[in-house]
C-alpha cells in the first residue's frame, strides 16, 4: 500500500520536563528531522490516556509517539512507569485490532537527548512509511453505517455505566 | 457563547519566517479555523509592540482566547500570559504553540514546514477554546536556604546569603569545607596563594551566626517544592563529639596509625587514622576513619580516647539523620578529576614520574607533603626537564568531548612554578591554547617570554622504552608537532597530565533527588544556557560552580553569588506562585473505586471512607495528571490539561488528515 508520495501523519505526546524539552533542544541545536510529527505537550507521560492514542488514530494519524523521561528519571518520581504499563496494555489491544506494533511507539528521551529524539522520530516516520496509511478515519467517511454502529455502542456503554456526559 | 480567538504568528526575525510562510499561516487560520476573529503575523511578538498588539486586540476585538505561534512555551509563555493579563484576560486562556524549535528550525522543506505550522496553530486554536480561567496559587517561602557543597562556589553563595541576614545550612560531604581550591598552591593568573584567599572565607563561614555548618554529611532526600522543601541529611559518624571537641589535636598527634591520604593529598602524603584533612580545616573537629583505626580493627589502642582532654572521642557514635525545612536549595557539588589510568598510553600508575595535575598541585604546595619542593617520586631528585600534557580526557571523543576550560591556564601556572622553583626546562603539549578571560592572554604571553617551550600536538604516548642513549632512564613523550609536521620524542624527567574536570560520580543521582537533569556529559542543566545560567527547570533549585560545567575559580565565585542573588530575590518576595495545574475529583460522580489512590506518588489523593469518595489534597498535587487518565469513570479533571482540551488539540493537529475535517466522531464525544 505504501507509495513514495505517502507522508504519514504522526501525533507525538511528549512530557513537559524531558521529551518536550528534548524536542526544544533538537530545535536550538538545529537537528533536522522529519516534519511529519505534531507534538502535543502533556505534563507527564503518565497523563497519556490510551484513548488519546486511539483518538489520534481514529482522526487520521498513521502513527503515534509517546515520549517521557527515562525510567527512574521521571519528574513525578515514577509516573513514566505507569505510562509504560498502559502502553503495553494498549499495544495488546491494538494488536487485537490489527494495528501494527511499529505505529505506536514509546520512547524515552531526557532533556539532553535532542539528537536521540530526532533519530527516534525519523525511525518512527520511516517505519510508518513502510507500513503505509492506517486509514481508520476513512472508515467513518466511507461508511456511515459503521459510524452509526460505533456511536450506538458508545451510547449503550455510557448508559450502562451511567457516565455523566 | 462562541469563543473569540485571536491568533498571532511570530516571524521571529527570519528564524521562523525564513522557513515557514507566516503570512499564509495567519491568513489561513483566520479563514479556516472556527472562532478565529483576529489572525495576524508580526516580526517579533515578544517585543513590547508585539505584546501591545495582543493587549489592544483583547480590548478592542473582545477576544476571549489567545493563541501565539512562536517559540517554545518554556521561553515566552510567561511573557504572553502577562500580555493577556494586561489586556484584561485571564492568563490561562492563552495557548502558545511552538513553530520555531519544533518546526522552522528542524525542517528543511518550507512547504512541509508551513503545513506543519498550520497543524500546530490549528491544534492550539482548537484546544484554547476549551481552556478555563485559572487562578495561580501562592505559597510562603521559607527564608532558610540549603547549600550543598562547601567548595568556593558554595562558600560564596553561603556568605552572600548569610551576610544579607538569611539563615543558611551548608552541607559538605568531606570533613572540612574548602573544596578543591584548598588543595591548590597558587591561583592563575595572579599567582596569589590559594589558601591565603580561601581560608578567610572558610573561617568566616565557620563562625557566621547565620550559617549552620554540617560537614561530613550527605544530602539524602529532598521532598516538597519551591518555598517549602523538606530535606534529610545524613550526618556520618565522625566518632568525635562535635560539641565537646576543642580541636586541640592531641588525638591526631598521638594516633599511631599512618595511612596514605588519597583524598586531600591526592595520594602524595599521609594522614593519621583520626585526622583533619589540612591544618586550616573548618570546622576544627577531626574525623576518625574507622577503616584504618586500630580500635575498629582489633579493639586495641584507644590512645585518642584515653588522651582526649574533653572526652570527645565516641567510638559508639552512629550516623544521624537531620531533618530540615528549607525554602531554596543551591547545588554547588563541584567536580572530580579524570582518572588518568583510563589512558594507559600515558603511563599514569605504571611509570613512576607521570603525575596527575592534582598530584602536582600537592607536590608544589608549600603546605604539602614535600613542603613545596618539586621532586620526583624518589623524594629527592629535582627534575631538570618537565613535560605538561594538555587535554587528558578532555576534547577526546573516547572520554569527554568537552573542553575542561581551566587546564590551559592551570598548565601555564604549573609551568611557571616549575621554572621558578627548579629552573627546569618545560615543554607544554597543547591542542589549542585557550586563554580567554581577563588577564589570561597576558599571562600566556608572559610564559612565552619566560621560555616555556610550547609544542602544538596531541601526545600519542608516554613511555620509558629508550630508543637512543640520551633517552635512557628518562620518561619519553612522543608527539607529532603539528606546526612542523614531524614526529618528535622528548625525553624528560617528569610528566604532568592535565586531567579533565568531570562531573561528580553521583551527580546524576543527586540530580534525581532534587528533580533536575544532567547534560549528556553529566553536568547539571541550567534553565537557559545564556539567560538563566544558575536556575534549573525545577523552581527553587539552583546550581553554581563546576557542577554545571567545568569552570575556574572566578567563574565559580560569580555563579555562587548569582545563585545567592536569585535565592534572595525569592526570599524577599516572600511568596512564590505555584501553577494551578492540579487535579480535581468530581466527588458527586466518584464511585469510590480507589484506583486513583495508588496512582499518586505524592499521596495527594485521600479516600473519605464515610462518604465513599476520593478527593485531591490540592497542596500536595503536582499536576502530573496520571490519576486523570487512570479514572475509569472519567470524573477526575486535570486543570489546563483536561481530556476535552487534549482531544480538541489532537483533532486540530490532524486538520489535514483524511476524515479529520468532517470529523463525525466529535471531539467532545468521550470527554466528561
Amino acid at each position: 500500500m505504501s507509495d513514495d508520495t505517502f507522508e504519514p501523519k504522526i501525533v507525538g505526546f511528549m512530557c513537559n520536563w524531558c521529551s518536550y524539552r528534548a524536542a526544544d533542544l533538537a530545535g536550538t541545536a538545529r537537528i533536522a528531522h522529519a516534519p511529519n510529527i505534531r507534538i502535543i505537550r502533556v505534563m507527564c507521560s503518565g497523563r497519556v490516556d490510551p484513548t488519546f492514542v486511539l483518538k489520534a488514530l481514529s482522526l487520521g494519524a498513521d502513527g503515534v509517539m509517546i515520549a517521557g523521561c527515562h525510567p527512574g528519571e521521571c519528574h513525578y518520581i515514577e509516573q513514566n512507569y505507569k505510562a509504560m504499563r498502559r502502553f503495553h496494555m494498549l499495544r495488546h489491544t491494538l494488536r487485537a485490532m490489527g494495528v501494527e506494533d511499529a505505529r505506536v511507539q514509546l520512547v524515552w528521551a531526557s532533556a539532553a537527548e535532542g539528537q536521540q529524539l530526532a533519530e527516534a522520530i525519523d525511525r518512527l516516520v520511516a517505519d510508518v512509511k513502510a507500513l503505509g496509511p492506517l486509514g481508520w478515519s476513512r472508515n467513518w467517511a466511507e461508511n456511515g453505517a459503521r459510524l452509526q454502529a460505533l456511536e450506538d455502542i458508545i451510547n449503550e456503554h455510557n448508559e450502562a455505566m451511567e457516565v455523566p456526559r | 457563547m462562541a469563543e473569540r480567538v485571536g491568533v498571532y504568528v511570530c516571524h521571529c526575525g527570519s528564524n521562523i519566517a525564513g522557513k515557514v510562510d507566516v503570512e499564509e499561516v495567519a491568513k489561513w487560520a483566520g479563514e479556516h479555523i472556527d472562532g478565529v476573529v483576529v489572525a495576524r503575523d508580526y516580526k517579533f511578538m515578544c517585543s513590547d509592540l508585539g505584546q501591545k498588539i495582543v493587549e489592544d486586540d483583547i480590548k478592542k476585538e473582545g477576544l476571549t482566547r489567545v493563541v501565539v505561534a512562536a517559540c517554545s512555551p518554556h521561553l515566552h509563555e510567561k511573557t504572553f500570559r502577562r500580555a493577556c493579563a494586561n489586556g484584561g484576560l485571564n492568563p490561562y486562556l492563552l495557548e502558545m504553540t511552538n513553530i520555531r524549535e519544533h518546526c522552522s528550525w528542524v525542517h528543511k522543506d518550507p512547504a512541509q514546514a508551513t503545513i506543519k505550522a498550520k497543524a500546530l496553530v490549528s491544534a492550539a486554536a482548537e484546544r484554547v477554546k476549551y481552556q478555563e480561567p485559572l487562578e495561580p496559587m501562592f505559597v510562603d517561602v521559607n527564608p532558610t536556604t540549603l547549600v550543598v557543597g562547601g567548595g568556593i562556589a558554595g562558600l560564596q553563595a553561603t556568605l552572600e546569603l548569610a551576610d544579607a541576614g538569611y539563615p543558611v545550612v551548608l552541607v559538605e560531604r568531606l570533613p572540612s569545607i574548602g573544596g578543591h581550591m584548598a588543595q591548590f598552591d597558587k591561583t592563575f593568573p595572579t599567582l596569589d596563594c590559594s589558601a591565603c584567599i580561601l581560608t578567610p572565607k572558610m573561617s568566616e563561614v565557620g563562625q557566621h551566626e547565620n550559617v549552620r555548618l554540617v560537614t561530613y554529611a550527605e544530602l539524602e532526600e529532598v521532598s516538597g517544592s519551591v518555598g517549602n522543601f523538606k530535606v534529610k541529611i545524613r550526618q556520618k559518624a565522625r566518632k568525635v563529639d562535635y560539641d565537646l571537641c576543642t580541636g586541640c589535636g592531641v588525638c591526631i598527634e598521638k594516633c599511631p596509625r599512618k595511612v596514605i591520604d588519597n583524598e586531600f593529598e591526592a595520594g602524595m602524603g599521609t594522614r593519621k587514622a583520626i585526622y583533619m584533612p589540612f591544618p586550616q580545616a573548618v570546622p576544627r573537629v577531626p574525623v576518625l576513619d574507622t577503616e584504618s583505626c586500630i580500635w575498629f580493627e582489633r579493639q586495641r589502642c584507644g590512645a585518642c580516647q584515653k588522651l582526649c582532654p574533653t572526652d570527645a572521642i565516641k567510638f559508639d557514635q552512629e550516623d544521624e539523620i537531620i531533618e530540615l525545612n528549607v525554602g531554596n536549595i543551591i547545588l554547588a557539588t563541584g567536580w572530580k578529576p579524570f582518572d588518568c589510568t583510563k589512558m594507559p598510553q600515558y603511563g599514569y600508575g605504571r611509570l613512576a614520574n607521570v603525575y596527575t595535575s592534582m598530584e602536582f598541585e600537592r607536590l608544589c604546595n608549600a603546605a604539602g607533603p614535600t613542603n613545596g619542593k618539586i621532586v620526583l617520586r624518589d623524594g629527592q631528585t629535582v627534575p631538570r626537564s618537565v613535560a605538561i600534557v594538555h587535554c587528558v580526557g578532555s576534547r577526546d571523543l573516547n572520554h569527554n568531548a568537552y573542553c575542561s576550560s581551566v587546564c590551559c591556564m592551570a598548565s601555564l601556572k604549573m609551568a611557571h612554578l616549575v621554572m621558578e622553583k627548579t629552573g627546569a626546562e618545560v615543554h607544554s603539549f597543547y591542542i589549542d591554547m585557550r586563554t580567554n578571560q581577563k588577564d589570561y592572554e597576558e599571562f600566556y604571553q608572559r610564559l612565552l617570554q619566560e621560555g616555556v617551550k610550547f609544542v602544538r600536538g596531541k601526545v600519542s604516548e608516554v613511555t620509558d622504552a629508550a630508543r637512543a642513549p640520551h633517552e635512557a632512564g628518562k620518561t619519553i613523550v612522543q608527539c607529532e608537532d603539528t606546526l612542523t609536521g614531524r614526529q618528535q620524542r622528548y625525553p624528560v624527567d617528569m610528566v604532568i597530565l592535565m586531567g579533565a574536570l568531570e562531573p561528580q560520580a553521583d551527580a546524576r543521582e543527586m540530580g534525581l533527588k532534587c528533580g533536575i537533569s544532567c547534560s549528556m556529559a553529566g553536568f547539571y542543566t541550567e534553565r537557559h544556557p545564556k539567560l538563566d545560567p544558575v536556575a534549573t527547570m525545577t523552581d527553587g533549585i539552583f546550581v553554581a560552580g563546576a557542577c554545571q560545567g567545568p569552570k575556574d575559580i572566578p567563574a565559580s565565585v560569580v555563579q555562587g553569588a548569582a545563585a545567592a542573588a536569585r535565592v534572595q530575590g525569592m526570599i524577599t518576595k516572600g511568596k512564590v506562585m505555584i501553577e494551578p495545574v492540579v487535579a480535581k475529583i468530581d466527588e458527586e460522580h466518584c464511585s469510590g473505586c480507589r484506583i486513583c489512590n495508588n496512582m499518586c506518588p505524592y499521596n495527594a489523593i485521600e479516600f473519605d471512607a464515610t462518604r465513599g469518595v476520593s478527593h485531591v489534597i490540592t497542596a500536595l498535587c503536582k499536576g502530573c495528571g496520571t490519576c486523570v487518565s487512570a479514572c475509569p469513570a472519567n470524573v477526575i479533571s486535570g486543570a489546563h490539561f483536561s481530556n476535552r482540551q487534549i482531544f480538541a488539540e489532537i483533532k486540530g493537529a490532524l486538520w489535514d488528515a483524511l476524515g479529520a475535517e468532517e470529523t463525525p466522531v466529535s471531539a467532545e464525544m468521550s470527554a466528561p
